[in-house]
């Protein structure tokens, strides 16, 4: 049933027009990226070759690539989630699952795996732009690969974070635009609000600023530093907001 | 799906829902039978809606018990909600899909076995008439084929109960036909229970019918027994030259007078009493000019405005 429903999302976003404006200009802004990181990487070689250990290409120029997508992905996963419940719900589509003999939990994991497929395409299309260097030099496939790992965790917890939003609303553009701000929030306070309450004489737990610093979480696998904390941190952030989102989706039955 | 027969199909007692304070349904005992068609009426807003999302998952009620088919919903809701097919008010149809896709995903959310999905698709484009647009995208359909495709998604699993709200708003005569035929068709295998304002539909389709009031069950029996419920008879009487109404309220027998036309008036008599002859005489030894006197058709119009406007006043 979960894949039923996942299939059909991700053949509704195929459908819609989002979807292909999305992966378009994504790869417009990060293909222009790659090309100025991979120039400035030429014009600095040979000053790297007078170190005595200097930074590779994949360092170089995917780490930054990598460090743009999380930027991309922050716009784009808001405008991919609406779609998910807050439309279905104006379009008034919603009875049709909740009608069907399937669960809450199976709709919402369909949803957020329907998401993740197509969040896991656009990875794949990162992915190839460093892999297209190949050819042409070594690469760090050890730091290639926990960049990935760490970006399918990132845009994970973004996807679970952007489905709750979007389960809290009728309007799509409201459940977006809530979704950019809470990510942005989390992306950009996870750290100094959690300090900022610490020297008010609030006792924060540091695991639980850990958890909503998808940032963070990111950063050891950015640097190839596969940390499990990190990662474990990063999971359950994911599944935190899947729960909500369930429990949301169910309480709208309970109240109407 | 062939499953046991079970003469109820659905069985709700008791159902309440409440919205803060305010309760849009009141304690509603519902019973349908195999093979029966129910008529859900009430005025705007009597609670018709919340009822059927009740009956169908969509909405936990405040209190009470559902069984569809001897299954509790709210216990084992997978298994009841497979044995039902909802189309609600708006039909909830994803525009950017074909038909043949939309009911493809229907019959497989609703556990139609693989092997028998592409049959169930086909039998159910051929009963609503869709056979030919199985291709066609439903955003680019009209709007009586997306009803017919509202309808189609629920009986692709061939439920043992299905529920229609309001299924022929919005149709052009023919097409409302031809979706009224498609309901007494379903009726002969299917319970049904049909949501609508539209009177006339209830007394050709129904079998049952059920009155909601501001929530509460007001009436509930056989279209036969509704119409003998509404006590005294009526007559139609065309007059000429009519005298003042007063005069025709003073024939003894009659319980009330109501003026239709200049010429025309419903008579209506009082319980047990048939003053038709003493018009008739009245009529022609004061030369009102008597042209008609026909006895009124009581149709269900009449008891629904008897039923909820009596409550009204109380």
């Amino acid at each position: 049933m979960i894949f039923t429903i996942a299939g059909k999302e991700l053949k509704a976003l195929f459908a819609s027009p989002l979807a292909w404006v999305v992966l378009t200009v994504m790869q417009i802004i990060l293909g222009y990226a790659f090309l100025r990181q991979l120039d400035d990487f030429l014009q600095m070689q040979p000053r790297l070759f007078q170190m005595t250990s200097p930074p590779g290409v994949t360092e170089l120029v995917a780490a930054p690539t990598f460090g743009n997508a999380v930027v991309v992905l922050l716009f784009a996963v808001p405008l991919l989630a609406m779609r998910l419940v807050a439309e279905e719900r104006r379009n008034q589509t919603m009875v049709f699952l909740m009608s069907a003999p399937v669960s809450i939990t199976d709709i919402v994991l369909g949803k957020f795996l329907g998401l993740a497929a197509f969040l896991l395409l656009i990875i794949a299309l990162i992915v190839l732009m460093p892999l297209a260097l190949a050819g042409g030099t070594r690469l760090d496939y050890g730091l290639l690969a926990s960049l990935t790992a760490g970006l399918v965790l990132l845009a994970a917890s973004f996807a679970a974070v952007s489905l709750y939003v979007s389960c809290l609303t009728a309007h799509p553009m409201a459940a977006a635009i809530g979704a950019f701000s809470l990510l942005l929030a989390m992306l950009l306070m996870g750290e100094t609000a959690g300090d900022s309450l610490r020297a008010r004489g609030w006792h924060v737990p540091a695991a639980l600023v850990q958890v909503l610093s998808p940032l963070k979480n990111f950063a050891p696998l950015g640097k190839g530093l596969v940390d499990t904390y990190a990662i474990a941190c990063s999971i359950l952030l994911t599944a935190v907001f899947l729960v909500l989102a369930i429990r949301r989706l169910d309480a709208t039955r309970l109240r109407g | 799906m062939p499953s046991q027969e079970t003469a109820t199909t659905i069985a709700a007692r008791g159902l309440t829902r409440n919205f803060g304070n305010y309760t849009a349904v009141d304690h509603i005992d519902l019973e349908l039978k195999r093979g029966e068609v129910l008529g859900f009426l009430g005025p705007n807003g009597a609670g018709k809606t919340t009822t059927m999302q009740m009956l169908t998952g969509n909405l936990a009620p405040s209190g009470g018990a559902i069984s569809i088919c001897g299954i509790d919903l709210l216990d084992q809701p997978a298994a009841a909600k497979a044995k039902i097919g909802y189309l609600p008010e708006t039909p909830p149809l994803y525009r950017e899909l074909n038909v043949n896709e939309y009911l493809l995903l229907a019959a497989k959310l609703h556990r139609v076995p693989k092997a028998a999905r592409r049959e169930a698709i086909e039998v159910a484009k051929q009963r609503c008439g869709l056979s030919e647009v199985g291709k066609k995208l439903i955003g680019t359909l009209s709007k009586g084929f997306q009803q017919r495709v509202g309808i189609a998604q629920a009986i692709v699993h061939d439920p043992d109960v299905v529920i229609l709200d309001e299924p022929t708003i919005g149709l052009d005569p023919n097409q409302i036909r031809e979706i009224r035929s498609l309901i007494r068709e379903l009726g002969g295998k299917h319970s049904v229970i049909l949501s609508t304002h539209i009177l006339p539909e209830v007394e050709a389709l129904c079998d049952r019918v059920q009155i909601l009031h501001h929530g509460s069950l007001v009436y509930g029996d056989t279209i036969g027994a509704l119409k003998e419920f509404h006590s005294g008879r009526t007559v139609l009487l065309g007059l000429r030259r009519p005298p003042a109404r007063e005069v025709l309220a003073a024939v003894p027998g009659i319980a009330q007078v109501e003026t239709l036309s200049t010429t025309m008036f419903r008579l209506q008599f009082a319980a047990g009493e048939d003053p038709t002859d003493q018009l008739a005489r009245g009529a022609v030894e004061n030369g009102w000019g008597l042209y008609q006197l026909a006895p009124a058709q009581t149709s269900l119009e009449d008891v629904f405005v008897h039923l909820t406007q009596r409550e009204e006043n109380n």
